[in-house]
């Protein structure tokens, strides 16, 4: 059995130590807002935070992950209200399909941790997400909102 | 893709036989928002007693917004209050039961409003003439003195009200009115207003739930193989070798050319999979490659026979008579759609029903694709449409609905859901055709295009996917946007022109694509304008307005994006422009670039985009299409292609197949002109002019012409 904190919630669970967190997080826990993409970290849909930080959870085991705070974009509102990033995402309409939001969302709010006022070439280092709709013009003027809010 | 079986019909009320009850299980998006129980005015709405109002959509949301773009045009003529409208989508099943109410479910080539707008505005109108006239009804008082407006019915004399829930049990009692007038478009008052996407709360929080998010009690993880080679077969595999791996429950084929390993988790399925020995049976296929179908397509340009789709004067003489004439030839290659969200389907069979679920862009030929593989009649099955993670063609197919079903009927009671890795679903693809161009155009001594001829030499995809919509034999979508006329109409007039397709069909399957015909033809064709103008020492601008005075809607959007620009102005040091017009889907669109190029490095600082949709149903949601677009369009130019090498595709995730970043996203200007007078489609069409303008752009900075793609294969890099 391995244990993982997952939003501030304990979980054991019976898997092999090599299985990508991403699928214990999505199959064995049943939390699915965490999105496969690629499987090589390449893509960015499933990125969670791991002790604060963008982390690509198909890249990671979930051997590597027990004892780490873990949170997904399930964790992220507090109390039930959305953080500042949620709410400029809805304001200005960011999601097409919606698939890689997660993870572009989860990867944005450990930018701000890290930057609260990100310049574009912040923006441009930091934010290395695929979204094949290609809202990324949504995904900036959103970051710039949140950062102001 | 719209073929039917003949179906058993069957009486079937609304709500009552969703998945979720009979299986006594929650499944969320059935039951979140149902309009089980409350009351049907017509196909189209559903008003409940808190005056939430339900508007079914057929065609599928993909992220492309026409959910809402739909929802905008029935609520526009019911006049109900836009802050409780929701959405569901009815089921094919249901469809069937109920004689095809919301006719075509069909969600591609940009269709979803502009072929549905009619109808979807009727439903809307004839619920609202059935709701006032329950009103008036019940006041005893005649319809004509009544009103409705934001879900509220006014009797004008007497100053009484009612809301659209507390009648909506009698209007259903009400016959539908045969015909209703629709409103003047300039009397519209949601039609055409930028309002909010339906379906952005659930997006931002992990609870918007996609067919990969589908869980069911009991349900089974499939991971699956198809072979690589595209047409070849399964020859054996050793199911044994792997039988006993932890959570390994079985091992199945599944048609006649793929393999499935079922778990009790994903991630053990395709662990299993991939240590699962599988031998195939391999045809010449096998042999093909990039370059072998490359010679095949040029020697299309020197075939004798080809079809001729748009024929004026005589291109030969034409070309003769030519004070200069220029040659170019261009090539395409293969590409992936590469949604973010690989295929998948859920499916459970039991020995008297089968259902299934998965994002698609056509739930009727879901459905087909449930009843052939299951081998039951239609009354016993049932397809559910859920959100795509990215549609873009891909998704119109069902291949992936057949497969899950072909391996629940191996399981029956066990729900099994099937998902393809990244590696498969780059590999089973169907992918954009692969096409090659000549270019041949004569100049007059004054620098006047006189003659022009397209050759087009490659692969129809309507040849394998539609077969019965080919005109004897020839594909009328290869030639989109050089057509003489119609919805994707070439934009020029040229005394002496030929445009002709010597149709070469390799084996790789190809499908529609986000734009998929109008891109290349867009590349070619305006590339090559730039080349005549060039060589004709004109302004590529005015070169092209010169053939363009029998086109004034192309011309539109070609002079709102060089006013946009500001063309008549030099750009700042270091930066150079293109520009390019073209039409498709029914839209007109244009787009003007700024670049740099620094060594090898491509950085695009602006675009200036123009689309012309005639009514435009929501502006800010085709802004967002266009950049979007922009995005595809460009990611395709720059790094878009998948090799063949031994029959199979090359290319097996994103480290091989890359996709644009935020980092490479140009600022894009969108000028949504807008005429009126005509429904064009908006999700396609500006995709195509983004590449050509971009490159023209990249000529004007170095002086090359670049006429194979994508640019990588140059040392391209968009920075």
């Amino acid at each position: 059995m391995i244990n993982l904190t997952i939003n501030g919630k304990s979980h054991s669970v019976d898997v092999e130590p090599d299985t990508p967190l991403l699928w214990v997080i999505r199959d064995t826990i049943g939390m699915t807002g965490t999105k496969y993409g690629c499987g090589i970290a390449q893509c960015g849909a499933c990125t969670v935070h791991i002790d604060g930080e963008a982390t690509r959870s198909c890249g990671m085991t979930v051997g590597d992950a027990a004892g780490k705070k873990i949170t997904t974009i399930e964790g992220l509102a507090e109390n039930g209200v959305p953080t500042k990033v949620q709410q400029a995402w809805v304001a200005n309409d960011v999601p097409q399909c919606g698939y890689c939001q997660s993870g572009m969302i989860m990867a944005v709010s450990a930018l701000l941790k890290e930057k609260p006022k990100p310049t574009d070439a912040d923006i441009d280092q930091a934010i290395t997400n695929i979204c094949r709709c290609g809202t990324f013009q949504q995904v900036r003027a959103a970051i710039h909102e949140a950062a102001k809010a | 893709m719209n073929h039917m079986p003949k179906l058993n019909r069957r009486s079937f009320v609304v709500g009552t036989a969703t998945a979720g009850l009979s299986l006594g299980f929650n499944v969320p998006f059935l039951t979140a928002t149902s309009a089980q129980g409350a009351p049907e005015v017509n196909a189209w709405v559903v008003i409940k007693p808190d005056d939430t109002v339900v508007i079914r959509i057929a065609r599928s949301e993909m992220g492309q917004g026409s959910l809402t773009g739909l929802a905008q045009m029935v609520a526009e003529e019911l006049e109900c209050d836009w802050s409780k409208v929701t959405t569901e989508y009815p089921t094919p099943g249901q469809s069937v039961a109920r004689k095809n109410p919301w006719g075509d479910f069909g969600t591609g080539g940009s269709r979803g409003i502009r072929t549905s707008q009619d109808y979807v505005r009727k439903g809307g109108a004839a619920a609202r003439t059935m709701l006032i006239a329950a009103a008036a009804a019940e006041w005893k008082v005649p319809a004509s003195e009544c009103s409705a407006a934001n879900s509220v019915i006014t009797h004008k004399p007497s100053g009484k009200t009612t809301t659209y829930g507390k009648v909506a049990s009698a209007a259903a009692q009400i016959e539908a009115p045969a015909d209703v007038p629709l409103k003047d478009p300039k009397d519209w008052k949601l039609i055409g207003k930028s309002v909010k996407r339906l379906d952005t709360v659930d997006k931002t929080n992990g609870k918007m739930m996609y067919g990969i998010d589908m869980k069911l009690p009991g349900m089974m993880y499939a991971a699956i193989k198809a072979c690589p080679v595209f047409g070849d077969k399964v020859k054996s595999f050793d199911a044994a070798k792997v039988e006993k791996m932890k959570g390994v429950k079985k091992v199945v084929q599944v048609g006649d050319n793929a393999v499935a390993v079922v778990a009790d988790s994903w991630w053990r399925a395709k662990t299993a999979l991939e240590a699962l020995p599988i031998l195939w049976n391999n045809s010449e296929n096998a042999k093909v490659t990039s370059a072998s179908i490359s010679k095949w397509l040029k020697e299309g340009f020197e075939a004798d026979k080809a079809f001729v789709n748009n024929k004026a004067g005589d291109v030969k003489s034409g070309l003769g008579a030519a004070a200069k004439t220029v040659v170019a030839e261009y090539a395409y290659p293969y590409q992936n759609h590469a949604c973010m969200e690989p295929l998948n389907a859920t499916a459970l069979y039991t020995a008297d029903k089968c259902e299934a679920w998965a994002g698609t862009q056509h739930g009727q030929a879901a459905f087909a694709a449930v009843l052939e593989a299951s081998g039951l009649p239609a009354s016993k099955c049932e397809f559910y449409k859920v959100m795509p993670g990215g549609g873009f063609g891909r998704r119109g197919r069902s291949d992936y609905v057949t497969q899950a079903v072909l391996i629940a009927k191996q399981m029956p009671g066990t729900p099994v859901k099937l998902l393809w890795s990244r590696e498969e679903d780059m590999a089973q693809g169907t992918y954009h055709p692969v096409t090659e161009c000549r270019m041949t155009g004569g100049l007059d001594d004054k620098g006047n295009l006189t003659s022009l001829h397209i050759r087009l030499s490659g692969q129809s995809i309507l040849s394998s996917l539609r077969p019965e919509a080919l005109v004897n034999g020839m594909d009328p979508a290869t030639f989109a946007g050089l057509s003489p006329s119609g919805e994707a109409a070439i934009g020029y007039e040229v005394p002496n022109l030929l445009v002709d397709h010597s149709m070469r069909n390799p084996h790789v399957p190809p499908g529609f694509w986000r734009g998929v015909n109008v891109n290349q033809n867009a590349i070619y064709l305006e590339s090559f304008m730039d080349e005549l103008a060039k060589m004709a020492g004109v302004d590529p601008l005015e070169f092209r307005r010169r053939l363009m005075a029998k086109y004034p809607k192309h011309l539109g959007v070609l002079n709102a994006v060089a006013n946009g620009i500001g063309w008549d102005k030099p750009p700042a040091p270091g930066v150079f422009r293109g520009i390019a017009q073209h039409m498709g889907y029914g839209s007109y669109v244009a787009a003007a670039a700024e670049v740099s190029v620094n060594g090898n490095n491509v950085k695009i600082h602006r675009i200036v985009a123009a689309t012309d949709p005639g009514y435009a149903v929501n502006p800010g949601q085709i802004e967002r299409q266009i950049a979007g677009s922009f995005v595809y369009g460009l990611s395709a130019l720059f790094l878009g292609e998948c090799t063949v090498k031994d029959g199979a595709i090359e290319q097996s995730n994103f480290d091989t197949y890359d996709s644009m970043r935020i980092a490479q996203m140009p600022k894009v200007e969108c000028i949504v002109m807008g005429t009126g007078g005509f429904w064009g489609g908006v999700g396609e069409p500006t995709i195509c002019v983004a590449p050509p303008a971009v490159l023209n752009a990249i000529t004007a900075a170095t002086g090359r012409r670049y006429r194979s793609f994508p640019l990588k294969n140059h040392g391209l890099t968009l920075v």
